[in-house]
């Protein structure tokens, strides 16, 4: 089961490998972490999204709360969350391909972020799911390269971590 | 304005630092030439690991944080297994060690090592110092921290170029750490259900472990057990917090526990875990513990409770005020049919025999404990010896170490060090095999040097014994290296430092060694000679 955990910490050096250290530490499974400042910059907020049972998802939030530099750690709900990912995708495209390629971006929710003669980046951003899908629709064209962020995510609603 | 250096000396006199155990180098230089000026006593070790584990000991006994010092690099990287072994079991020790100027960190420069990198997984926190003027303020940090909630070791890592730099000193009196705040009460209404919980149990049970000496509640322990009547058992960590021969006391639970406290935990109906991790050595399977039985988890770290055993009754919080709280509230109860089965387990245990030609360990412990004064400390170090000191050293009034996290070797000698300057008017016997010893012996060195009264029984059964132990049962006594060929004359080795030293070969002639072990004003060793197939338990 995936949780998605958002961690705010003290904005020093060496927080970060504190929190990656103990999840290789304690045996936990990262799918994907995603760092940076917050409005407030003496505090970073950390996303992590990890496998795990209960147990183990429980025991994380408490071994990162020991974390003398963590302000606060919180599990989202998946159903009440929202979370982004970031994508940037090469792909082959000849001219003629463009406005093919085109259609299938806006329909998606996809920018192109550069051409050349032969290729598109494109730049998406969404939940993992819809990029996944969104790869499948593209991957005929040929993908070159791909480069993607780890999720951030935020609760849906007008509370807020700290609340 | 001062030398950075000189407000790190600063610091650890505001703490209240009267010793400090360490190996000087070149990048920690700056900080031993301040110290030189300080009435801080500077204990010179023979290994940085051993300035580790005396500090622990230190701080075992004192109960508040100790200070060890070492330089940059090897330095560094030798304290590491003393800084596991703090932090296994909680020991507050604060480890300052010197680095190398930061113009030079990460170009791998003579004696450089990233030890706040290699200690992250063994430290309650760490700082390595970038700015000179933060010194006063990580120190302040470093002691709280170190000392507070769940306790453990912090590392302060300082580049020599830093030691160097004036600053204004100015000893912060309060902190201010927003992000660490330990949960030292615990809950009002879940202590009352606990209360109820132990109220209604007919076969209730105390398990107490290392956190309640942490937490220095040996007495409201005692009081809580008192009062209710309710029978108690150990962890190894726990041991000596009640005395052996206490009526309400069943001894140490656990792999290496006796079968009383083992029978007692597989048969009460509400398990009462205080300070105590269920760690795999005290509790070997879940299965261990009646599936109908209740448990009750104290503690004061939330991430222990849990983790190992599922829960019926968590309470996070400091056990010195719980223990006082839950001795108010819970009633005496009428246990005199389990206490009396109980009693008759333990009674039911055979009386161990004499071997012929060998000294008996256990018989041995048994009867020099019986001689020793209320107050001695006894450290036992790591392997069969451990074991046969939890299980027969009795334990008076004063305190037994053991470093049962991480079963460290070669413990038992410095941390008697530690344990002995913290508490100079106790008597310290540390107990050893001669595989452990042979790891720490040149901390005798040490003792001559301070002047310390320590005395040291070793065991020798030329072998590591609890590894021969696992090989005759599991490896069909295929004693794959653990024969100690080439041992010196111990007792030779011994005398050659100035202490006092003697072979005994048979229990005959134990009553008169420990007569004088006893009667020694200064440091006495005792080589014990001991049967290669003996027991651990």
């Amino acid at each position: 089961m995936k949780h998605t955990i958002s961690i705010l910490v003290e904005n020093h050096a060496g927080v970060l490998s504190r929190v990656s250290g103990l999840f290789s530490r304690r045996g936990f499974n990262i799918d994907s972490l995603a760092v940076g400042e917050t409005d407030d910059p003496t505090i970073s907020r950390i996303t992590i999204v990890a496998d795990g049972d209960e147990h183990t998802a429980q025991q994380l939030e408490k071994q990162l709360n020991k974390l003398v530099d963590t302000l606060k750690v919180k599990t989202l709900a998946s159903d009440e969350l929202l979370a982004r990912e970031l994508q940037l995708i090469k792909i082959n495209a000849q001219p003629n391909q463009r406005n093919e390629i085109l259609t299938i971006c806006e329909i998606m929710g996809a920018k192109i972020a550069d051409i050349t003669p032969t290729t598109m980046t494109i730049e998406i951003s969404d939940t993992t799911n819809h990029l996944r899908h969104f790869r499948e629709l593209i991957s005929g064209y040929g993908i070159k390269e791909i480069v993607r962020t780890g999720t951030i995510a935020i609760q849906k609603g007008a509370d807020t971590i700290k609340k | 304005m001062i030398q950075a250096a000189e407000a790190m000396v600063k610091c650890l006199e505001r703490e209240g630092i009267k010793v400090v155990y360490g190996y000087p180098g070149a990048a920690i230089c700056p900080f031993y030439d301040k110290l030189y000026d300080s009435d801080i006593h500077h204990v010179l070790v023979r290994h940085e690991v051993n300035a580790g584990h005396a500090a622990n000991g230190y701080a075992r006994i004192s109960n508040k944080p100790a200070v060890c010092v070492a330089t940059s690099g090897p330095g560094a990287t030798n304290l590491i297994t003393a800084i596991a072994t703090a932090y296994m079991d909680s020991v507050p020790v604060i480890f300052i060690t010197g680095q190398v100027s930061t113009d030079q960190i990460g170009s791998d420069v003579f004696q450089e090592a990233d030890i706040t990198g290699s200690a992250m997984p063994f430290v309650k926190h760490s700082y390595l110092v970038k700015n000179a003027a933060d010194i006063p303020r990580i120190f302040k940090e470093a002691f709280y921290i170190a000392g507070t909630g769940r306790k453990g070791p912090v590392l302060i890592d300082v580049p020599s170029d830093i030691q160097t730099k004036m600053i204004d000193f100015d000893y912060p009196e309060t902190i201010s750490l927003r992000t660490y705040k330990p949960t030292v009460k615990g809950n009002p209404m879940q202590l009352k259900k606990i209360s109820e919980a132990i109220a209604s149990a007919k076969r209730p049970l105390i398990c107490a472990g290392g956190g309640v000496f942490l937490s220095d509640a040996r007495d409201e322990l005692l009081r809580f057990t008192e009062k209710t009547g309710i029978p108690a058992v150990s962890t190894m960590m726990g041991l000596s917090l009640y005395p052996t021969s206490h009526p309400l006391y069943f001894g140490m639970m656990g792999m290496h526990g006796v079968n009383t406290a083992n029978e007692a935990v597989s048969r009460c109906d509400t398990f009462i875990l205080i300070g105590a991790r269920a760690g795999d050595r005290a509790v070997t399977s879940p299965k261990f513990l009646a599936k109908s039985s209740k448990i009750i988890h104290i503690d004061i770290d939330p991430a222990e409770i849990g983790k190992n055993i599922a829960v019926d009754y968590p309470l996070v919080g400091d056990c010195k005020t719980i223990l006082s709280e839950l001795a108010e509230i819970t009633p005496k109860g009428d246990y005199s049919e389990w206490t009396a089965m109980l009693s008759d387990i333990q009674n039911r245990v055979p009386t161990e025999e004499e071997n012929e030609g060998f000294l008996n360990p256990k018989l041995f412990l048994k009867r020099l404990s019986g001689e020793m004064p209320e107050n001695t400390i006894c450290v036992a170090d790591v392997g069969q010896n451990q074991i046969w000191t939890c299980n027969n050293f009795e334990m008076k009034g004063g305190r037994l170490l053991v470093n049962g996290g991480m079963g460290t070797m070669g413990y038992a000698i410095p941390a008697a060090v530690g344990a002995k300057m913290a508490a100079p008017e106790s008597e310290v016997v540390a107990i050893c095999g001669d595989g452990a010893f042979q790891m720490e012996m040149m901390e005798l060195a040490t003792i001559m040097q301070e002047n310390l009264s320590v005395k040291i029984i070793l065991m020798r059964n030329n072998r590591l014994g609890m590894v021969r132990e696992l090989q005759t049962n599991k490896y069909q006594d295929r004693q794959a290296a653990v024969r100690l060929k080439g041992n010196p004359d111990f007792v030779k080795l011994v005398e050659s430092y100035g202490i006092p030293a003697e072979r005994v070969e048979t229990m005959a002639e134990a009553a008169q060694a420990a007569k004088r072990m006893k009667d020694a004003t200064g440091p006495y060793f005792i080589e014990c000679n001991v049967y290669k197939y003996e027991t651990s338990l």
